[in-house]
Order: structure tokens, then sequence, then C-alpha cells
């Protein structure tokens, strides 16, 4: 196969084309081609959640996908939760509730919330959970997050 | 970088299985959350790869005329879990389905690469032993329809032939009406881990009676086994909290667990026990039953 081909990708709503390797992972090429370094790395295997992306709308862990399988696709990282200055309801939740500790789980988190939220506008605690259950989080002890989830959810009712 | 050399991903199940039966080398991806994991830790190191993501005809979760329902190969278990028909009529496997992973990987991971895999902690496979499950293996020119036990040949191996991919899960009607059924995935994590004993039992029950009962183990042997010492026991016989718990003694009969880091040998062997109980107790409750000391 070719060494490098031509990707054409939407993110956050903006059109991106470049030359990449097919088989790079999808994360280092939002993170290193194009500079959308708020998706992380940590596990790198599909364990912890922190490299979710929105990929033509379904929640995946950027880590497990080769480049090619990203051709044509529409991506949300969060860089794209945001209106311009203004937080979404979620990520102003996560302040105001300290959802955040370190934060380095919080690009994930966000992520993952926004596709529960957009599944489930008014998830009780249970299916917060279940929605965030392929999120690792190492300070908060999570209480904190459920709280800030619940909270963007009743804010918005 | 994933070290593949060559990646396929034919647009129809026709084009796959010749792409296969050209060169049957090549290393069949469903999701890839096991593969590409596999990858990232040097396995598979420059494999080729057959991508079967794009063969949606693959996905669908239908009921056929006789009532047997089929589940494609390539259902993501998120679509399983959510599927009306799965609920409907077998939410055992819902149950399994939603054990597995969290969302980022139910997303993507498929129940047909659940069973490839042969891993014998697949959370779907288990279940689909309890159901009678037959599987549907297709090659370029060859159809073969085998039952779950004649499907794993080890631990990691299944028996699939050069070029044969699974296309379907099939669960015949009888191995689901009328049944209530319960699987329970025990691990140290709710979310995010590999089951260190699986047990999916299934009942149906007549005046209190149990008139058929099935009882699949994961992790319990190196390849998931049906518990039929079990099952012959309690066939006929009233639900009582004797019997139940002599359904649970006798379903220890097919295991052969061994000592991992994840359990010791007796621990596994206590968990049998334990949760065969607890889940044929649900599954009675589920078919319209009740253990008569409960009363």
């Amino acid at each position: 196969m070719a060494d490098q081909i031509m990707l054409s990708l939407k993110v956050n709503g903006q059109s991106h084309s470049l030359q990449v390797h097919p088989f790079a992972r999808l994360l280092d090429v939002l993170r290193e081609d194009l500079r959308f370094t708020g998706t992380k790395e940590g596990c790198g295997e599909g364990e912890c959640g922190v490299c979710s992306i929105l990929l033509n709308g379904r929640l995946v862990n950027s880590c497990l996908v080769p480049a090619v399988q990203a051709q044509g696709g529409e991506i949300v990282t969060v860089e794209g939760l945001a209106d311009g200055q203004r937080l979404s309801s979620l990520q102003d939740a996560f302040l105001t509730q300290n959802g955040a500790q370190c934060g380095f789980c919080t690009p994930g988190m966000l992520l993952a919330a926004t596709d529960l939220l957009q599944r489930n506008p008014h998830p009780d605690e249970a299916a917060v959970r279940e929605g965030l259950a392929g999120n690792l989080c190492r300070c908060t002890g999570y209480v904190k997050i459920v709280d800030a989830v619940q909270t963007a959810a009743r804010e918005a009712r | 970088m994933f070290d593949i050399c060559e990646l396929h991903e034919p647009e129809t199940l026709l084009e796959a299985k010749r792409i296969f039966n050209a060169d049957p080398g090549l290393k069949v991806i469903a999701g890839g959350t096991d593969v590409l994991i596999r990858m990232q830790h040097g396995g598979l190191a420059g494999a080729g790869l057959l991508s079967l993501r794009n063969l949606h005809e693959l996905e669908e979760i239908q009921l056929l005329g006789d009532g047997t329902l089929s589940v494609g190969a390539m259902a993501p278990f998120a679509q399983i879990f959510q599927s009306e028909l799965i609920q409907k009529l077998v939410p055992i496997l819902g149950e399994a389905a939603v054990s597995m992973g969290g969302p980022q990987v139910r997303n993507v991971a498929t129940i047909g690469g659940n069973l490839c895999n042969g891993a014998v902690s697949a959370d779907s496979a288990s279940t689909l032993f309890a159901l009678d499950a037959l599987l549907k293996l297709q090659t370029l020119d060859s159809e073969r329809i085998i039952p779950m036990k004649d499907f794993y040949a080890g631990p990691g191996k299944v028996n699939l032939l050069p070029g044969e991919l699974l296309v379907a899960i099939l669960i015949p009607r009888e191995g689901y009406e009328g049944m209530g059924g319960h699987y329970i995935k025990f691990a140290p994590r709710k979310a995010m881990d590999i089951a260190t004993l699986g047990v999916a039992a299934l009942c149906r029950i007549k005046d209190n009676c149990f008139q058929e009962l099935r009882i699949g183990l994961g992790v319990a042997a190196p390849v998931p086994v049906r518990c039929f010492e079990a099952e012959a026991y309690a066939q006929g016989r009233e639900v009582t909290l004797e019997t139940v718990q002599e359904i649970a003694r006798l379903a220890l009969k097919p295991a052969k667990a061994r000592s991992s880091w994840r359990a010791s040998k007796e621990y596994r062997e206590h968990l049998i026990e334990v949760l065969a109980q607890r889940a044929v107790a649900e599954a009675v409750k589920r078919a319209g039953g009740c253990c008569a000391d409960e009363k």
C-alpha cells in the first residue's frame, strides 16, 4: 500500500486534507499533524477513554482507528465543544461542579458525556456511570464528574 | 502507527470472500478492539488485514421465517444491546453485550469478532452456548452451520477453515422461546474488565418445575462449556432451594478451572458454584418460577 495517502476529513466542522500514512493512528494525526492536542493519549489500547472522539457521530477511542478509516469522516474533538468563547453546558458544569482535578481525563470525559446526553438527555446516576464506563479518572473518584453531567442535564431542561 | 502491511476493505461479502479465498493468510479484522491492540503489543507484526467493517449486510439483526433469530457477525455490541428484537426475545444476550467493555468499545467491537478471537472470557460466548446458538460460516464456495461447541478448539483457537468467514449467529426458536435467563459476569470492575468467570443460565418453568435448563460457563475451562449434568438433573424437578443448590454443585462438573493472576483455581470453582446458584435462581424468577423456600 502507498506510503502516504491524501486524507480528507472534517474536524469540528472544518475541512482538512493532508498527507498521512494510511496506518497512522487517528489519535496521532489529530495531535501531531492537525495539532488538536486536547485529545490525549493514555493507555494506547482502548482501555482508558482519554483519546475519545466522535467519529461520524459515534464515540470511539481514536488510538484504535487507523487513519485510513477516517477518510471522509466527520470528527468532533474537545476543541469543538465550545461555541467560540462560550462553553458548552457540560464544560460549564465541569467547572462549577469541580468535575476536573488534574484534567487529563477531562477531554475524554466531556466527549463521552456529550455522547451520552445526545442519546439520553436526562440520565439517572446509573446511566451516567454506564455512559462514562469507558473513561478512567484517577483523581476525582467520579462523584464530581457524575454531578457535573447531571447538573448539565438539569440545566438543559 | 500500526504495523500493517496491507489492508483490504471490501464493500460486499462476496468481494470479501473472493479476497480471502485468494489469500487465506490474511488476518480478518472486525471492530479491531482486539486485533489492533495485539498489533500495538507487537503481535501480528506486518500482517495483511481483511477488514469487514464496510460489510453492513452483516450488521443486521433479524427474525427469520421459522423463528430463528439471526444476528449478523458484524453487529456491534452497542447495537445488540439496543436492539428491540434482542431485548424482547433474548434479553440475556443484551445483558452479556452491555457487560462488555465501555461505550467506546461497544460501539465498534462486534459479536463475530468476540467469538472468532476464541477467548474463553468472551461475554457473548457462554450466553450463546446456553442459547444453543449455531454459527453460519461461509467460504467463497461453501457454507456450513455448526453448533457453538464445535467452533471452539482451545484457548484462542476456533475451527475456521482457510478462507472461511463467520457471517451470522443463529439462535433457533427452541433456543430462546419461553425461557427466562440471566447472565452474571464476575470481574473486579464493573466496566472495562475481563470476566474472572461468566455464568449464563436459561430455563423454562411449568407448574414451578424445570421443563428445561441450560447453563453456559465462561473462563471455567479452556473453552466455554455447558453444564449438561446439572441440566439433566434439573429436568422435571420442582424448583426448590435444594434443587437449585444441587444444580449449582453439579455445574462444577465440566469445569477445568486453572489458576491465573486473575484468580486461583479454587476461587474460580467457588465462584462457579455460588454464581451458578444465583444465575439459576434469577433465571427461574424471570421464567415465572419461584424457589419454594422463598415463598
